[in-house]
């Protein structure tokens, strides 16, 4: 009996030592010294790699780019990927691998808020950067994240406005996912509706939950909705896999986007390659790049991306020119600071500007988000965009909404000596209401 | 404890030879683990970094869910494909309580609301949410959220007689109807994007070294207590008893036995055991949203009893820690891609070559090279081919 | 190729006409040499390439009577109308994209660089609008009609002076009753007609009783007299007063048809899991693989044999039957057949083959939604009264139904749907008998996986074509399949339809996500009062 126990323990003994050592030897040792990390962490499996598959191809691609141009101080620049597997908590487990195990100097990744949610905390204990490359709801600002997608208010508004002036549209249906980013943007929506003097009973607001297939009936309350006698437009935040069937169910009620026009805000051309979109001319989409963006820029990306990824068909999109400029900006930031020190690169980074692919350049402001055009493409038969309205300059993120009850006295500034996310102008003080 | 039926033969211990060997492994990693961590320097080879110590804390909170799957499935015949759903309760309890002692730390500042309340309007805190700034409270809700869910679908399931894969779909639909309504904003529990950025745990600072052990020994603490209570279940008469209607229900109602009554304890201590678990995976993730109620979660907690070996209690934890220390070790590096093929073919692999599982495998070996002297878990009679 | 050619000769003619019987009223035409009127002014506003240009352009275009008219406004609707050079000329891109004249459609001498006009929404209805203006006097019926219809929707002010003069010359009642209709639905809303006049409008579209005349008679201006306003206050009551009946109509008809969805993606189930005992959890991955012969269907007919494209479903029934009943028995014969009698650890197994399934697709073709597109006879809808029926709903509807009554069938009435009854109530007997039990449990399971695949075409046309297509029917299958009764066609059949139509029927009241808790807290409940179901199994049932 003894002896066994002895064995057994011997046994597990070594066996978690070995499992340790196994956790702590995991990528590449031997080049560890000449090279600098750079972590991905988008989701390769499960629901979500629908989207993030392509983030994780471009932060490769841009690697690639980089160290043929030299890579970065000298050193080459060398991607560790990981697969959270659109597993949230799983998200956690592989930042903190990235950073405490694998040394990364930086991360590109997430999608979803709930992901960036997750991680949030590693990042900030372990001092690390995270760039976010997708539009999200703002209300949040973090020293060690940098927001490369859109805030409401570069991508929802000038929507908005481009339907009121436009098309003359009165009524308003405000259709989402039941996600935080759909219920925010419409929160802010609703109130820039009502301020701009659209009454309550004009705006329709619907939630459905994730992965809704069956629009029958939303699709006819829209319908009946958009019968009032006034223009009605569709302000779609729905999400992902849901966006297939509702889209197939307005063609199939024959809803045209002379009738009612759809504007999403998470339709790109990659999901759009999934749908017949010859119902869907002139639906609308509002993102801060285009793939039909025409200047020579994008068009020399796209030719190198479609190289890299041995695809002449591949499209590309919004979050991954996000990605792009997230990467660039870090590049720049690293150099500017002459070392991947977090903190050093973290204040390096505020101010640096670097070449948007849309024919502009995108700065990255002390609130921790970038600068964006707004561009409003509506879809064609080639499952592309036409480029309908442009804003004439950069836009200024809004992280803390004016529109929100909460967030309209906050602001960020991550510049020294404020250095805070939250500082409430009214009460002079970082954190929030700071009672 | 009525052990009259069992005095025929000789008492069997409470643990036997792999319960006493699987106590000692913990006793050692929860001991061992610490003292790596603390005493060695980083760059020793036997250092143990905080990393794996939070990793290793969430494989023992998932050992202590297959202990309560196996408790039931193993020893009761009942198939849950809704033990998630205690989990992610068990979890929220503990979620709701980090939530209220963030206090005016929160973005907003807001000394009441969660930053999720502020920036949806909320003015007011529902009423589900009171008392959870008190730990006392969060701590019994932890054992009440999913003891009352477990009675309530327990009582009527059993009575109503709903057996085999028929409980199983019900389970099944029941902790997809969870997942929708928690998925809800307007339900107050911060919707798809859960609870988060918690701060601290009775004070002491939950991304502190210190803390993340504390919360490792006692999963660990609470892994064998779990352990030791299953295995005293499963040893006494009522388990005996257990084990009859896992293997012919109907008899065993014949032989005056209220059979429902039977599994509806069982099934709340197992609810509870997972809502503990749940309890104590929240805070050294970090997170808990509505996808911990997903189906595809609690099968696979049926898988890892499964690898590990059904109805040994040891091997469902072994399972569990298998099964997940793999998961973490293909999603990284250059076998990523592959990483769902692997796990889908371990599961074939284990259905058809292992069908009792590691240790249960480990057990037949065992049995046939020594005579018995001590019953190893309850063997599952392998039933003869449909007719 | 040859259908454009044909197009600019349509609309030559069309135009010809639109001349001899259009040309009178329209005085501005008479003044000009040729018969021709110029229309330069508008050509040369269409160069701006602004938007408020080309509607304006697209107006004066649409009035002038030019016989060019009609080939500028198609070319502009297909994205053919480009203008380049300086100073900007307009040109009409004809086949291979050479440069024509848009007057006189003959190739022009030197090509500038040319960009298409912009077209968005806005200008689309100025389009539509300027077409139906000028297809009002085809000499094709169905096609005035159109035209009358289209000129009602757009309610273009503009285009009151051309439907008046093609109504003069109407002798088609149905066209006639179009185009009445459709000048109605313009006045309501025009300034300055008399209270008289709007009241007769109001009461033609009010008689129309469906939800577009409920939009054109809100639309009635506040300066109307009070009776007018009155009159369309009542019209509009009564309109919703009968429209809410259709209203119930409608919820039943969306519940049959998320019930027709239900029960083809459970009716394989009720196979697999139903008469075998499987708990098939690869299920949800047959249909997926099912709507991915779909696709390779349509992306071979795409690449290959384009004029294939409207009978390319029909192609990928068999083909996705067969392929995935392959897959199925294969499945059966490497890993099943050694785990009969052991229901729930089948769950196991069958979890693991979802999840390579799953990521060999992935691996396939990408992680991506692919493109199924939809035939011509599934497009489109029509109304029975006012109930609007998507002619794709009511196909995967009779779909469902044909393959129901067909698994029925072959069960009742063919050998090896006796041999597979046989097997199921008693093994040792059907052994004995002579029947191949092996060989009838794979042709079981390759039936049901073949019906799952059968399955994947139809919701192909319904939903996303992904690795996860399968993962969201599982859960909602299982249910009918239990709901209905397991081992019992008939269970499922019925089970999926009330499924169905309570779902949708709760729908409105509590919202798709309660709703759908709602329906799942009613069916645990069911289960508790029937713990076999709907349509329990007599005699000898399933015990797992």
């Amino acid at each position: 009996m003894l002896n066994m126990f002895t064995h057994a323990r011997r046994m597990a003994g070594r066996a978690l030592v070995g499992a340790a050592a196994l956790a702590l030897a995991g990528g590449g040792v031997a080049s560890a010294q000449e090279t600098i990390k750079v972590g991905v962490l988008h989701s390769l499996s499960g629901t979500m790699a629908i989207s993030e598959t392509t983030l994780k191809d471009t932060v490769l691609f841009m690697v690639q780019e980089q160290n043929a141009a030299g890579g970065v101080l000298g050193k080459k620049l060398e991607a560790v990927v990981v697969d959270p597997a659109s597993n949230w908590p799983l998200f956690a487990e592989k930042a903190r691998e990235l950073i405490a195990k694998e040394k990364v100097a930086v991360v590109f990744g997430c999608w979803t808020s709930v992901s960036r949610k997750s991680v949030l905390p590693v990042f900030k204990e372990l001092n690390s950067i995270l760039f976010y490359p997708v539009q999200y709801e703002g209300e949040e600002s973090e020293r060690n994240v940098f927001y490369t997608g859109a805030a409401p208010n570069q991508q929802a508004i000038p929507a908005v406005d481009y339907l009121m002036e436009n098309e003359g549209v009165q009524r308003w249906v405000l259709a989402g996912t039941d996600y935080v980013y759909p219920r925010t943007t419409n929160k802010i929506l609703e109130a820039y509706l009502k301020s701009k003097g659209v009454k309550s009973e004009d705006i329709m607001i619907n939630y459905t939950p994730f992965g809704h297939s069956d629009w029958q009936t939303i699709v006819a309350d829209i319908k009946k909705f958009g019968s009032a006698g006034k223009k009605t437009a569709v302000v779609s935040t729905i999400n992902g896999d849901a966006n297939v069937p509702f889209y197939k169910e307005l063609g199939n009620q024959g809803i045209k986007a002379t009738d009612i026009p759809v504007v999403a805000f998470s339709v790109g051309e990659e999901e759009l390659a999934g749908i017949d979109t010859k119902p869907l001319v002139g639906h609308l989409a509002a993102w801060n790049y285009f793939q039909s963006v025409d200047v020579p820029e994008n068009a020399a990306f796209i030719k190198k991306w479609q190289a890299f990824t041995k695809n002449d068909k591949r499209v590309t999109n919004d979050p991954m020119e996000a990605t792009v400029i997230g990467f660039n900006m870090w590049v720049k930031a690293v150099e500017k600071a002459g070392t991947t020190d977090a903190d050093k690169v973290i204040d390096a980074l505020i101010g640096v500007t670097v070449p948007n692919l849309s024919g502009g350049f995108s700065a990255m402001m002390p609130n921790h988000h970038i600068t964006k055009p707004v561009l409003i493409g509506e879809i064609k038969e080639d499952g592309q965009f036409d480029i309908v309205e442009q804003t004439p300059g950069l836009i200024v993120a809004e992280e803390w909404s004016p529109y929100l009850e909460g967030s309209k006295d906050l602001i960020a500034d991550w510049r020294k000596p404020l250095s805070c996310g939250n500082f409430n102008v009214k009460t002079g003080k970082c954190g929030g209401a700071g009672q | 404890m009525n052990t009259k039926g069992l005095a025929m033969t000789r008492p069997p211990a409470l643990l036997g030879t792999s319960g006493i060997v699987f106590l000692i492994v913990l006793a050692v990693v929860a001991v061992l683990v610490p003292v790596l961590n603390l005493a060695v320097t980083p760059d020793s080879a036997v250092h143990v970094p905080t990393y794996v110590v939070s990793l290793l804390g969430k494989y023992l909170t998932y050992a202590l869910l297959a202990l309560s799957v196996d408790l039931i499935w193993g020893y009761v015949g009942i198939l849950s494909l809704g033990q998630g759903a205690f989990f992610a309760l068990g979890g929220y309890a503990m979620g709701m309580y980090l939530m209220r002692q963030i206090g005016t730390r929160g973005v907003y500042g807001d000394p009441v609301l969660p930053d999720f309340m502020v920036f949806l309007n909320w003015k007011e805190l529902p009423w589900f949410w009171y008392g959870f700034d008190m730990f006392p409270f969060a701590a019994l809700m932890v054992l009440l959220a999913p003891g009352l869910l477990a009675l309530v679908f327990g009582w009527f399931a059993f009575r109503s007689r709903v057996t085999g894969v028929y409980l199983s779909i019900i389970t099944q639909a029941m902790t997809f109807a969870l997942l929708l309504a928690f998925f809800r904003n307007d339900m107050g529990f911060g919707g798809n994007n859960g609870l988060t950025d918690f701060k601290d745990i009775l004070g002491f600072n939950i991304q502190a070294d210190g803390t993340r052990l504390v919360l490792f020994v006692l999963s660990a603490v609470a892994l064998g207590l779990g352990y030791v209570l299953c295995r005293f279940l499963v040893r006494s008469h009522f388990g005996k008893v257990l084990v009859a209607i896992r293997d012919a229900e109907t008899r065993v109602r014949f032989t005056g036995y209220r059979a429902e009554n039977y599994k509806l304890v069982a099934f709340v201590v197992s609810a509870m055991l997972a809502g503990i678990a749940g309890a104590l995976y929240v805070p050294q993730v970090g997170i808990i949203n509505p996808s911990e109620f997903s189906p595809a979660n609690s099968i696979e907690i049926i898988v890892w009893v499964a690898v590990g070996g059904r109805g040994t209690l040891v091997g469902a934890a072994l399972g569990a820690v298998l099964v997940n220390y793999a998961k973490t070790y293909f999603t990284s590096g250059i076998l990523a891609p592959y990483w769902l093929f692997m796990l889908g073919g371990l599961f074939v692999a284990v259905t058809l070559f292992l069908p009792k599982g590691i240790v249960g495998t480990y057990y037949d070996w065992r049995e046939k090279r020594r005579p018995h002297d001590d019953i190893p878990g309850a063997p599952i009679a392998a039933p003869g081919p449909a007719e | 190729m040859t259908s454009r050619a044909r197009l600019f000769r349509f609309a030559r003619l069309l135009c010809a006409l639109a001349l001899l019987c259009a040309a009178a009223p329209f005085g501005r035409a008479a003044a000009q040499d040729a018969g021709a009127p110029d229309i330069s002014a508008p050509l040369a506003q269409l160069t701006t390439n602004k938007y408020d240009d080309t509607e304006a352009a697209l107006g004066a275009l649409a009035l002038s009577g030019s016989p060019a008219a009609a080939g500028i406004v198609t070319a502009l609707a297909e994205g053919k109308l480009v203008f380049g050079g300086t100073p900007p000329r307009l040109f009409i891109q004809g086949e291979a994209g050479a440069l024509l004249d848009p007057l006189t459609l003959q190739p022009v001498a030197e090509a500038p660089a040319v960009k298409p006009v912009r077209v968005n929404n806005r200008v689309r209805r100025a389009i539509d609008a300027a077409n139906g203006a000028l297809s009002l006097v085809s000499p094709d019926a169905g096609k005035r009609r159109e035209a009358a219809l289209a000129v009602g929707r757009s309610r273009d002010e503009a285009a009151l002076p051309a439907l008046e003069a093609a109504l003069a010359k109407e002798s088609d009642p149905k066209v006639k009753s179009a185009m009445n209709l459709a000048r109605a639905s313009i006045l309501i809303g025009k300034e300055g007609i008399t209270p008289a006049e709007r009241i007769a409008a109001v009461e033609l579209v009010g008689a129309e009783g469906n939800q577009d005349a409920l939009a054109i008679l809100r639309s009635v201006p506040d300066s109307a007299a009070p009776e007018v306003k009155q009159a369309a206050a009542d019209a509009i009551a009564g309109i919703e007063r009968n429209l809410a009946l259709w209203g119930m109509a409608q919820n039943v008809w969306y519940g049959l048809s998320l019930g027709s969805v239900l029960l083809l993606a459970a009716i394989g189930l009720a196979i697999t899991f139903g008469v075998m005992g499987v708990i098939n959890m690869a299920h949800g991955e047959m249909v997926m693989l099912g709507a991915y012969t779909t696709f390779v269907v349509q992306e071979v007919i795409r690449t290959s044999y384009p004029g294939l494209f409207d009978v390319s479903l029909l192609i990928a029934i068999p083909l996705a039957f067969v392929f995935t009943g392959l897959i199925g028995v294969l499945i059966e014969r490497t890993v099943i057949r050694f785990l009969y009698g052991r229901a729930l650890e089948t769950l196991l197994a069958t979890w693991g083959i979802s999840l390579i399934l799953q990521q060999a697709i992935r691996t396939i073709f990408g992680p991506t939604n692919r493109e199924v597109g939809a035939p011509s006879w599934m497009s489109g809808s029509f109304e029975i009264g006012q109930l609007a029926i998507t002619s794709g709903r009511l196909w995967i509807i009779v779909f469902s139904l044909l393959v129901f009554f067909a698994l029925l069938a072959t069960l009742r009435l063919t050998r090896i749907g006796l041999e597979m009854r046989a097997v199921t109530q008693n093994r040792r007997m059907a052994a004995s008998m002579g029947i191949r039990t092996n060989w009838v449990d794979a042709m079981t399971f390759g039936l049901g996986s073949g019906i799952a695949g059968m399955a994947g075409v139809a919701l192909s046309q319904i939903d996303n074509v992904s690795p996860n297509l399968g993962q969201s029917y599982i859960i909602d299958s299982f249910l009918v399949v239990v709901f209905g009764g397991v081992g019992n066609l008939w269970g499922t059949l019925v089970g999926a339809m009330t499924l169905g139509v309570a779902n949708k029927l709760l729908e409105p009241y509590a919202g798709a996500v309660l709703g759908k808790i709602a329906l799942l807290v009613i069916v645990i409940l069911f289960i508790q009062k029937r713990p076999r179901g709907l349509f329990a199994l007599k005699g000898r049932s399933i015990e797992a």
